[in-house]
């Protein structure tokens, strides 16, 4: 929550001190989980994967606060290193014995793999910086509750109808699929 | 939806101005008719409930189911008796719609209402109830109820029919392993054809016809272990899915058609709206022709019309009780509620009034003849009564076809009763032989279930429609409908349908000698089956005896308008009651009734009784006293003597091949070529291209190798060919069977376009 | 703060995890960089909420991540029947598909 106090005690900075602790703050946090995904999808030891994709999370729920959006950070930490990772480490320890370590991947396809990556970002990141040269994010306040609940049961109603049903038929289609019969 | 709504002063002072739609319905009256909702709302609960705690119950939760539905029947019954004296004697205030007034379409509230026969006024105001169920983007949704007289009649006949299923399955279906589960989605079945009925709105509607579809995949799949039955199930949910998407489409079409009629929405799901802007022309035509087709295909598929009928006899796989509700009371009748219900879209869409064929007219009467001619080939019992029923739907279908609205409503509550009757007798019947094979495994019974027997009669006359039981009357009424009928009478019909006319009194004729030769196969001759058969028990002829009773009283609700040999008081008391009479109900003729038509149909089903008496009573009954065994057919019969005769019962016997063009044409046909377009593209492109880049890039570097080999620097060469011809091998590989690699391919190539957009963008 | 800090962030995990997906053969693994992608587009949607200071950007990340969740629940569900079927969950193993 180091970000959001930050944010909350801005006023008290300058605009400019604010600035730049903001980017200080996106930068610390941007290269961590950088070096975490990469270590993520290159590490052999499973469970260490799942360490680092929270290390990722959590750097997710903190460039949410930062972006004024408290709601969504909270649920983020809740809901992904609360639940999913949990869920992860579940299917890590029943899935135990076929893989220790995920090992011997081999080096045509780390470089197909690699290459393509590659290609996403560059096709990406010339998109982005050809569209969004100097566009500055500028966030009065942050949004509270209120307004995204608002949102949801008026706007949104239809979507979130939808993935309520979605849920449901996940929920069937995770049992069926995997219960022993 | 109220927001849309301006509640007028009163009904006689509400002036019919430009921009103002009287819709034909309150919110006030009795509060029964407010509080419609508990009826549906029982069932629903008791389904709850028998999942919850059946299986603790002494009785297996049946008791609950049956406590439910029987309240909700009582609650109909007060419901009816309310809505009597409301539709007499309500004056209260008419809700009013504000419309875009249009010049070019004319959009006023006043050219309609006066065709609506001497003193109704505006003393029959539907009831309407809404609560908001959501919003969205300034739409409201609601959900509420529209209490008229067809979903009075509706109630009426649902919770009756239902109530008496119920009661009929503790018996029949006793000590099976799945006894409170079939119980829980009886309720549940019930309890969605409820709502149904008293939808407000389209939205909900199609809610409801979707969870009467789901019930009836789960009841008719009752016995899965079987797997015809479980195929069954499946084949009635996926045709109904077919028409479902007809609804879909026709239900949004008509919420934007409403939309921009009314200022300051984009959209109305309300039935009573809907109906009323088609019937004052604010709509455009061709939106209410579109939408009319589109729903006629749900009504196809749920109705059982043909081309989509055939799920309907495969659905007999289910517990005989589930075949009488579904064809009775819930389900098939859906689809032809659905028609009474949207009848202002149906009737502008198909321009009903004044012409002499329509899409649906002309569906409802080929399907009748279809349904009927199916039926003289089944050996099953209650697959004749499967095509029975799409016969007697295509009969309805039909009547509102040609605007014979009342007579529709009127056949679908006669029919009610009888097919429920039959239906149920004949599960009394399979019940006691064990078998619904009425070839080897029946004849006979008359002596040995006199309960049976005497009831199923009763249904088949009423079925076959002589006077004077319930069959006759409605029957009769959609003939006169038709308008085909020029003689004594018969006329001032919507239109002059006169091949709809031919088609219903060529049914007429089959029908009777169809059900002829089903009793005689059932229960006369000598027993065929094995064992000795035993009536049933009370819990099964009970309910028998109530619908045959029904079955020959429910006709005189509704003689005729100057029927002679009825009192005054009591012609045309069903169409009095249950007809809406403005705002949102067309402006229908009321065809006279003819004398000489009433005979001509009755000597046509004496005809067919006779034919089928003749061959089988007499000619059957003597061959098998020669062969000194029962037999069935003639030794020497038509189809075996004429060629022709041979051909048409081979054609029924494989349903019109219609099983088969959709299973081997239509199934295989897009199954097997889209698979095999598949793996052609999976074969001969994508990996010929991929083999072929690689061959390419091998010989691209044999070549070099060969040719400037020579000529040029020998070891740069050689690095070049082993480098291309690896890089075959390498794209080789690519078309390994691999997930990976594919996905691979799929997010490089679909950068690969997004980078080629940018650049073009 | 730029815009496009934070969309550049987001295109390379993404990136990121467009590579786990291709190069592991561990299917938990493959799930795992599933989410990674999933969380790159969130951030993409809030930024852009920021951007044009509306909530709609939140709405939809809540709504990803519930369908997040329900994707890893069908994930590791088949995962599971796969470990159950073949005793391992190589995704190189599975070749079924080769032309």
């Amino acid at each position: 929550m180091t970000a959001l106090a930050a944010l909350e005690g801005m006023d008290r900075l300058t605009s400019g001190e604010a600035l730049v602790a903001q980017n200080v703050a996106f930068a610390i946090m941007a290269i961590t989980m950088v070096v975490a995904a990469l270590r993520m999808v290159t590490t052999r030891n499973v469970v260490h994967a799942a360490l680092y994709l929270v290390v990722v999370l959590a750097g997710v729920a903190g460039q949410f606060l930062l972006l004024g959006a408290e709601f969504v950070g909270v649920t983020q930490v809740m809901v992904y290193i609360g639940a999913i990772v949990v869920l992860f480490l579940f299917g890590i320890m029943l899935t135990k014995g076929s893989f220790g370590e995920d090992d011997g991947v081999s080096s045509e396809k780390r470089l197909m793999a690699g290459l393509v990556g590659l290609l996403v970002f560059g096709v990406m990141a010339a998109a982005l910086v050809d569209s969004f040269e100097d566009a500055e994010v500028a966030r009065e306040a942050p949004s509270t509750t209120a307004e995204v609940s608002d949102s949801i049961f008026s706007t949104y109603i239809v979507p979130f109808e939808a993935v309520s049903v979605l849920l449901l038929a996940a929920l069937i289609g995770a049992i069926v699929v995997a219960r022993k019969d | 939806m109220s927001a849309l709504l301006t509640l007028a002063a009163s009904a006689s002072t509400a002036a019919h101005g430009a921009g103002d739609l009287a819709l034909g319905i309150t919110e006030g009256g009795n509060w029964f008719l407010r509080n419609v909702w508990l009826i549906p709302l029982l069932p629903a609960l008791s389904f709850v409930a028998i999942l919850f705690f059946g299986k603790r119950m002494p009785r297996g939760g049946s008791e609950i189911g049956i406590a439910a539905v029987g309240i909700a029947f009582v609650l109909a019954l007060l419901t009816g008796a309310a809505w009597i004296d409301h539709r007499d004697n309500f004056h209260g205030e008419e809700v009013h719609a504000a419309v875009v007034v249009d010049e070019a379409h004319g959009a006023h509230g006043d050219d309609h209402g006066d065709d609506h026969g001497e003193g109704h006024g505006h003393a029959s105001l539907a009831v309407h109830q809404t609560v908001t169920w959501f919003q969205t983007n300034g739409v409201e949704f609601t959900v509420g109820t529209l209490v008229d007289g067809p979903a009075v009649m509706m109630l009426l006949v649902v919770t009756l029919v239902s109530l008496l299923v119920h009661v009929y399955s503790t018996d029949y279906v006793a000590g099976d392993r799945r006894y409170t589960h079939f119980f829980a989605f009886l309720s549940l079945f019930s309890a969605s054809m409820l709502l149904l009925v008293v939808s407000e709105n389209t939205l909900q509607l199609l809610c409801a016809w979707e969870l009467v579809g789901v019930c009836s995949f789960a009841l008719i799949g009752h016995w899965w272990e079987e797997k015809p039955n479980s195929d069954a199930a499946l084949k009635a949910f996926l045709t109904n899915r077919v028409g479902d998407m007809g609804l879909l489409v026709g239900v949004t079409i008509l919420f934007f058609a409403a939309g921009a009629a009314l200022p300051g929405t984009f959209g109305s799901f309300s039935i009573a709206e809907t109906n009323a802007l088609a019937n004052s022309g604010a709509l455009s035509h061709t939106a209410l022709l579109v939408a009319s087709c589109c729903l006629m295909a749900a009504v196809m598929s749920k109705s059982g019309q043909f081309f989509l009928h055939t799920w309907l006899p495969d659905a007999m796989a289910g517990p005989t009780p589930v075949s009488a509700l579904i064809h009775a009371a819930t389900m098939v009748v859906a689809g032809v509620f659905m028609i009474a219900r949207m009848y202002g879209v149906f009737f502008e869409g198909f321009q009903i009034g004044g012409s002499s064929i329509n899409l649906m007219a002309f569906i409802g009467g080929l399907t009748t003849i279809v349904g009927a001619c199916l039926a003289f080939v089944q050996r099953d019992i209650k697959k004749v009564l499967a095509y029975s029923t799409i016969s007697q739907l295509g009969y309805m279908v039909m009547a509102l076809g040609v605007g014979a609205w009342t007579a529709a409503m009127f056949h679908l509550f006669t029919h009610a009763f009888f097919k429920a009757c039959l239906f149920l007798g004949s599960g009394s019947v399979s019940h006691a032989v064990h078998s619904f094979d009425m070839k080897s495994d029946m004849g006979g019974l008359r002596k040995d279930m006199p309960h049976t027997y005497r009831t199923f009669m009763i249904g088949t006359i009423a079925l076959a429609g002589l006077p004077p039981l319930a069959g006759f009357w409605s029957k009769d009424e959609i003939l006169v409908g038709t308008g085909g009928w020029g003689l004594m009478g018969g006329t001032d019909a919507n239109g002059a349908y006169t091949l709809m006319l031919g088609m219903g009194m060529l049914t007429a004729a089959l029908t009777a000698a169809y059900m002829t030769r089903c009793v005689y196969l059932t229960f006369f001759g000598e027993f065929r089956g094995h064992g000795h058969p035993h009536e049933s028990g009370p819990r099964i002829t009970v309910p028998l005896w109530i619908l045959a009773f029904l079955a020959v009283f429910a006709g005189f609700l509704n003689m005729p308008k100057g029927f002679q040999l009825a009192p005054k008081g009591l012609q045309e008391r069903f169409g009095h009651f249950v007809e809406p009479v403005a705002g949102y109900f067309p402006a229908i003729h009321h065809a006279r009734p003819s004398w000489s038509l009433a005979i001509v149909s009755t000597i046509v089903v004496l005809c067919g009784v006779g034919a089928a008496a003749w061959y089988y009573f007499v000619k059957v009954e003597a061959a098998s006293k020669a062969a000194g065994t029962s037999l069935t057919e003639l030794p020497n019969g038509p189809t075996t003597r004429w060629p022709l005769a041979r051909m048409g019962h081979t054609l029924l016997a494989n349903r019109y091949y219609l099983d088969h063009l959709y299973n081997g044409v239509v199934a295989d046909g897009t199954k097997g070529p889209v698979a095999r377009l598949a793996n052609r593209i999976n074969q001969d492109v994508i990996d010929r291209t991929v083999d072929l880049t690689g061959e390419t890039a091998v010989k691209a570097g044999t070549i070099v190798y060969e040719k400037i080999d020579q000529l040029v620097v020998d070891g740069a060469v050689n690095a070049s060919g082993r480098g291309s011809s690896g890089a075959g091998e390498e794209l080789r590989k690519i078309n390994s069977g691999k997930v990976q690699s594919y996905a691979a391919i799929l997010f490089a190539a679909a950068t690969v376009l997004a980078g080629v957009l940018i650049v073009i963008v | 703060m730029l815009l496009n800090q934070f969309l550049l962030l987001s295109a390379v995990l993404f990136s990121i995890g467009v590579y786990g997906v291709l190069a592991r053969r561990n299917g938990v693994l493959v799930l795992m960089s599933i989410e990674l992608i999933l969380n790159a587009v969130n951030i993409n949607l809030v930024a852009f909420g920021a951007f044009r200071a509306t909530v709609g950007g939140e709405v939809f990340a809540l709504f990803i991540i519930a369908v997040a969740a329900a994707e890893v629940g069908v994930g590791l569900a088949m995962v599971l029947l796969m470990y159950r079927n073949r005793r391992s969950i190589d995704l190189t193993a599975i070749d079924q598909l080769r032309g």
